[in-house]
């Protein structure tokens, strides 16, 4: 049906077997200001349907920025963000979610008084259709999808061996096991485009590296994209597909893995400029 | 992972075993009260009905409070449309439908319909905003309500219901009867509420909540109290649920308004103003956010307080305050509440033993 969809604007990330498909994801110019503070500015990214890409820069780089300015947490006051060819223009929060994007959050934001089981299953609530009536009346309809949402709710958390923790309050969790909730809750909510923001904070490296296999399994599972905020290098040069470099809220740098970390605009962004001698 | 799989079905339980236990503590105290009622003192027995409807009404503010997580200053509001429309109704209805239970039955029903209607158009506004807006319009809709109803005149006659503000103009027929008369309010109520209907308004009332909290909705609405933007962010409509908690709140208080109107022979708008609104807030703050057999222990043991207290006579309001900060020390001292965690692990002990056997 679409045949090659480049043109992309400022170079495309996308691996070879997404190419001719139409791209997830696509952010035009997009850009916001905060008074006269520009946070993001002229930010172009190109997503392919099953591409695990990853955004990284230095803090205050403005990579959660984008992830609020995709969520539309913060409404772009620039540019235009198109997920599978529709603009999001004029969306809330929970349009773009339903449009297709779900994401996890820098500070965990977990429903704390409820199980891991209700967290899930919250993330599974526009899948439900019985109406408030059959809940308080307990009516067939209402039987038959929790029976499901629970079946799905259990299938969902064995992606991290979590069932066990099912009727466990998710507050009480440790730390490792709150993000990877996170991550199962916005895989509920059934994304096209997942955005994690630094899912690997907190975690050692056993179980940052069990994160990045869970990661590719979601991949391959959901056949979904995957955008990712990290500051684990290692994870990120080793499951990211294609790597965006944003520095004082402007992309710098983009490329395969190799490429970012040969490049001189990057390391001088991290590390600062060689002195002259 | 053993031991993981026991907590957990520990938990799992632990909703539901609350639940039937409040199910299962209110009949309890019905059959009680009832099996006793020869040997009632008669204040305690005219207390029964008040005391069902403020329990109602805890339970129906705790929806809004504890579960939503939003302040409602005004649920007395709730409680006055109810008993205004209860009544109302009922007088209309009088000639009409003989069988009083049934009349009192579709008198709740049109009293929590309004209360709902009125619930909704302040949650239109209201709900869509973040922030503590809701205690600010509640309150402003407690006190709107008794100034409407102050000045409301309702008369019934052959020819239907006549309303008129500020001045009766209500033009009655022959053998027509004033219901509301203003400031004076409504006289020769028919008191045909009984502490049975009581009862069964608070079974209702539980099975309604408890329903609600545990499907979809409560989900939705803990959700949000937990974390707005977390809910947003996987496509919970915070809008709609919020309005269904609440909503749901506001004709529970309605049911219980018109309960509680049916039981007297008169009653004024004044009755229903902003400190029955902080009464019923307390119930629910210290029998715990979200608890609701602790606001149906609070609701009912702070209506008799009172009436306990009357040998106190002029200190008696002085005492009440003293017993309530008694109460909220001692459920905060942590010797005690370790004493308390004891004896709940060795009766939940005991029952998980029996369920093992």
């Amino acid at each position: 049906m679409f045949s090659k969809l480049v043109p992309v604007p400022s170079g495309s990330m996308i691996p070879d077997r997404d190419i001719d498909k139409s791209p997830i994801l696509e952010c035009i110019n997009l850009g916001i200001t905060f008074g006269g503070l520009k946070a993001v500015e002229d930010f172009n990214l190109t997503i392919g349907r099953t591409e695990i890409a990853g955004l990284i820069g230095p803090n205050g780089a403005g990579k959660t920025t984008v992830f609020n300015l995709l969520t539309k947490v913060y409404q772009p006051t620039k540019g235009t963000i198109l997920l599978d060819g529709h603009d999001t223009h004029g969306m809330d929060t929970m349009k773009v979610n339903r449009a297709g994007i779900a994401r996890t959050f820098q500070n965990i934001r977990l429903f704390q008084e409820l199980s891991v089981e209700d967290n899930v299953k919250t993330g599974m609530d526009t899948q439900i259709s019985y109406n408030m009536w059959e809940g308080i009346f307990r009516l067939p309809r209402f039987w038959k999808e929790e029976k499901t949402a629970h079946e799905r709710a259990l299938e969902l958390l064995s992606i991290f061996n979590m069932e066990n923790l099912a009727n466990v309050r998710a507050g009480s969790l440790p730390y490792g096991a709150q993000r990877r909730l996170e991550i199962v809750r916005a895989l509920a909510t059934n994304p096209s485009l997942l955005l994690l923001d630094e899912p690997a904070a907190g975690m050692n490296p056993s179980e940052t590296a069990e994160l990045m296999e869970n990661i590719r399994k979601i991949r391959d599972t959901f056949q979904i994209a995957v955008l990712l905020i990290e500051h684990d290098m290692n994870l990120v040069m080793n499951i990211c597909e294609g790597i965006c470099v944003l520095n004082f809220g402007r992309v710098i740098a983009k490329g395969s893995p190799a490429d970012i970390q040969a490049n001189p605009a990057v390391i001088e962004a991290y590390l600062g400029k060689k002195k002259e001698a | 992972m053993a031991s993981l799989k026991i907590t957990a079905k520990k938990n799992l339980s632990k909703t539901s075993r609350r639940n039937y236990l409040t199910y299962g503590l209110v009949i309890l105290a019905f059959v009680i009260l009832q099996a006793m009622s020869g040997s009632l003192s008669s204040s305690l027995k005219g207390m029964l009905v008040p005391i069902c409807a403020y329990v109602v009404m805890a339970i129906s503010l705790n929806l809004t409070v504890g579960i939503l997580g939003e302040l409602s200053l005004g649920h007395a509001g709730f409680m006055s449309v109810g008993a205004f429309t209860g009544v109302i109704v009922a007088s209309y209805l009088q000639d009409t439908i003989t069988i009083a239970p049934l009349r009192l039955a579709i008198s709740m029903v049109a009293g929590a319909a309004f209360a709902a209607l009125a619930g909704f158009l302040i949650g239109i506004p209201v709900l869509r905003l973040k922030g503590d807006y809701l205690a600010i319009v509640t309150l402003a809709f407690g006190e709107i309500i008794k100034t409407i109803f102050t000045n409301l005149y309702v008369g019934v006659d052959g020819r239907g219901l006549h309303f008129s503000l500020l001045e009766d103009k209500t033009n009655l027929a022959e053998g027509g009867k004033l219901v509301v008369s203003g400031p004076m309010g409504m006289g020769s109520i028919q008191k045909i509420a009984s502490f049975t209907a009581g009862f069964l308004l608070i079974l209702i009332t539980l099975a309604v909540v408890f329903n609600l909290v545990n499907s979809r909705a409560g989900r939705a609405i803990m959700a949000i109290r937990d974390n707005r933007i977390a809910a947003e962010s996987i496509g919970i409509n915070v809008t709609k649920y919020k309005m269904i908690a609440f909503v749901t709140s506001a004709a529970l208080a309605g049911a219980a308004g018109t309960l509680f109107a049916m039981n007297y022979s008169t009653i004024v708008a004044t009755k229903f103003d902003f400190n029955t609104s902080i009464l019923v807030l307390v119930f629910v703050v210290l029998g715990g956010l979200g608890n609701m057999l602790g606001s149906i222990i609070a609701a009912a043991v702070l209506t008799i307080l009172p009436e306990a207290l009357r040998q106190f006579s002029d200190y008696r309001m002085l005492v009440y305050a003293i017993v309530l900060i008694l109460v909220m020390l001692a459920t905060n001292n942590p010797t005690l509440r370790g004493y308390l965690d004891r004896v709940k692990g060795a009766i939940t002990g005991k029952h998980s033993e029996k369920e093992a056997a």
